[in-house]
């Protein structure tokens, strides 16, 4: 305890709310609110309705849900296992070309994902690799993008493990795959899981790269958002926000319901 | 300095259980190694840096054919992206300087004068960092936009046809938006090293008659630097990258480097010219990135 007066402790503790509350609780509450909402010109939003939702869960919003979700999903189970392979790989490697390859690895995080996406749409608007106007480009952009985020928790993951296990399985005769299979990955399921969480909530709100190269028929939800408020919709786009938040929670307790189940192995 | 940081780190690499007993294998099949790396080194190369070499080849094609200099001419001379470099820069080092400083406070009161829930808030800060961007400036529209919260109260209040908040289009409401948004990317690596800290030393300290201030700044800012200095350096490499806050704020007069390559790509067709800007971006965050990733590995972070 730092603070010791009473007094004092209460006067730190007053600083802080003020500080949180309206940097970092208010804007969650107030999109939530304006998504129940049809005005708001006052203190607070006016003309309470659900047709935001209503709007925010048919037709073409609800398209883009699902568009969203399938490209999370396969864009993080392709990360993952680019991303582990080349982490598990990395760590067999000596030290000098174990560094190369993390560098490689690391650099779609320092790159910025609007030039990611425009050096996707560059490469792939051209012979031989013909994506553009086709839901894979932007694929392939979320899995570039959030392959670097997994290969790091992965790698990190993997120098933390103890390699007692391995060799013990090794020293009684597993094969090296048979080690990976029922040892190693394992061992690693929770940080996996947790990879696959962190490049799910990374692919669903992707804006930057996606704004670049989305074709007509694939759009996902943050462009929708921002369709919505570029033409002053702002109230149904807080609730096609809210729908996105919520999707993105509901699949990251799923995945570490699966963490803490694997945790207990 | 270098020598005397690394050699105990690669000494105990080595004594580390494991690396002796994986060493030797890989030593007889150093190959096998590397032709193992390949497939996913082949896929990168693919969809990450043959599309980057393109990029670097094309600002370097004019659209009147031929190889030459002419589009870095041109864009270094435009207005535009001197101007949009100049934002980028200063807003990326504001917010930085801004998320440190809020960052640093925020921890320090969940970690060391704890309140009832303080969990719950660090816990809260995690799923902060899940969400997108954007929508803090969504958020902001409806805080401090033109029919906003806050000028709603103003007007309220006042009777006024206008409210005195009409910041949110110029570059202050995109510095509000991404020290909102980036802070949470240091308090938890600060509440990483807090937990660290051997709080006796905080008693001592107390008990010789430190007071709070002292303690801050004689025993928990030198343990909070390297988590600081690596907290501090992402959050001011993704600044320079930041796209949705500033695209969301719809300002026309706000212009980064992101939003210049996005503009010139989408909105113009200047190919060459958003290669350009797009060169330009990635040396600035990569040569970033590089020093953050020296410093945090100092740091042991």
């Amino acid at each position: 305890m730092l603070v010791h007066s009473r007094k004092a402790r209460w006067a730190v503790w007053a600083l802080f709310l003020v500080l949180f509350l309206p940097l970092f609780a208010l804007p969650l509450l107030v999109v939530l609110g304006a998504s129940f909402a049809t005005h708001w010109s006052s203190v607070l939003p006016s003309g309470a309705t659900i047709a935001n939702y209503r709007a925010a869960t048919r037709g073409e919003a609800l398209q883009a849900l699902t568009t969203s979700l399938v490209t999370a999903l396969v864009a993080s189970l392709l990360a993952l296992a680019v991303g582990t392979w080349a982490a598990l790989a990395a760590a067999a490697l000596n030290k000098r070309h174990r560094k190369i390859m993390d560098a490689l690895f690391v650099l779609p995080v320092a790159v910025p994902s609007v030039v990611v996406g425009l050096a996707i749409l560059v490469a792939f608007s051209q012979p031989p690799f013909l994506l553009n106007g086709t839901r894979w480009i932007v694929i392939v952009a979320h899995t570039v993008l959030v392959t670097a985020f997994a290969h790091q928790s992965v790698s990190a993951a993997i120098t933390r493990l103890d390699p007692a296990y391995a060799q013990a399985a090794a020293s009684l005769g597993a094969s090296p795959a048979y080690v990976l299979w029922r040892v190693r990955l394992p061992l690693l399921l929770p940080s996996l899981t947790a990879a696959a969480g962190l490049c799910f909530a990374l692919s669903m709100g992707e804006l930057s790269a996606t704004m670049m190269l989305y074709p007509p028929d694939w759009t996902p939800l943050p462009v929708l958002v921002y369709a919505a408020t570029d033409r002053g919709a702002l109230f149904t786009g807080s609730a096609v926000a809210v729908v996105l938040m919520a999707a993105t929670l509901l699949v990251l307790f799923g995945v570490s319901r699966i963490r803490t189940r694997a945790s207990y192995r | 300095m270098t020598d005397v940081m690394h050699k105990p780190r690669a000494v105990t690499g080595r004594s580390r259980p494991g690396g002796g007993g994986r060493e030797p294998s890989t030593a007889q099949r150093p190959f096998r190694a590397l032709v193992w790396a390949l497939p996913p080194v082949v896929l990168l190369a693919v969809f990450f840096l043959y599309p980057l070499a393109l990029v670097v080849q094309q600002s370097f094609q004019p659209d009147t054919g031929g190889t030459s200099l002419e589009p870095y001419a041109d864009v270094f001379a435009s207005y535009a992206f001197r101007e949009a470099l100049w934002t980028t820069v200063w807003l990326a080092v504001a917010a930085t300087a801004g998320c440190l400083v809020l960052g640093f406070v925020l921890a320090l009161v969940i970690a060391f004068v704890p309140f009832p829930g303080a969990k719950a808030v660090a816990r809260f800060i995690d799923v902060f960092l899940s969400f997108p961007s954007f929508l803090i400036t969504l958020a902001l529209l409806f805080i401090y936009g033109t029919v906003g919260m806050a000028n709603g109260l103003w007007t309220d209040a006042t009777g006024a046809a206008e409210g005195p908040f009409q910041f949110l289009t110029t570059p202050w409401g995109v510095l509000l938006a991404e020290i909102t948004y980036f802070t949470p990317f240091v308090v938890r690596p600060l509440l990483a090293a807090f937990s660290q800290l051997d709080t006796a030393q905080l008693e001592a300290a107390s008990s010789l008659g430190a007071r709070a201030p002292r303690i801050v700044r004689r025993i928990i800012l030198p343990e909070a630097l390297p988590a600081l200095a690596a907290g501090g350096s992402l959050v001011l490499v993704l600044c320079l990258n930041e796209f949705g806050i500033v695209l969301f704020t719809g300002a026309k007069g706000v212009t980064t480097l992101p939003t210049l390559v996005y503009g010139k790509a989408m909105l113009e067709s200047d190919y060459p010219g958003a290669c350009v800007v797009a060169v330009v971006n990635v040396l600035i965050s990569v040569g970033l990135y590089g020093l953050y990733r020296v410093v945090s590995r100092r740091a042991g972070a």
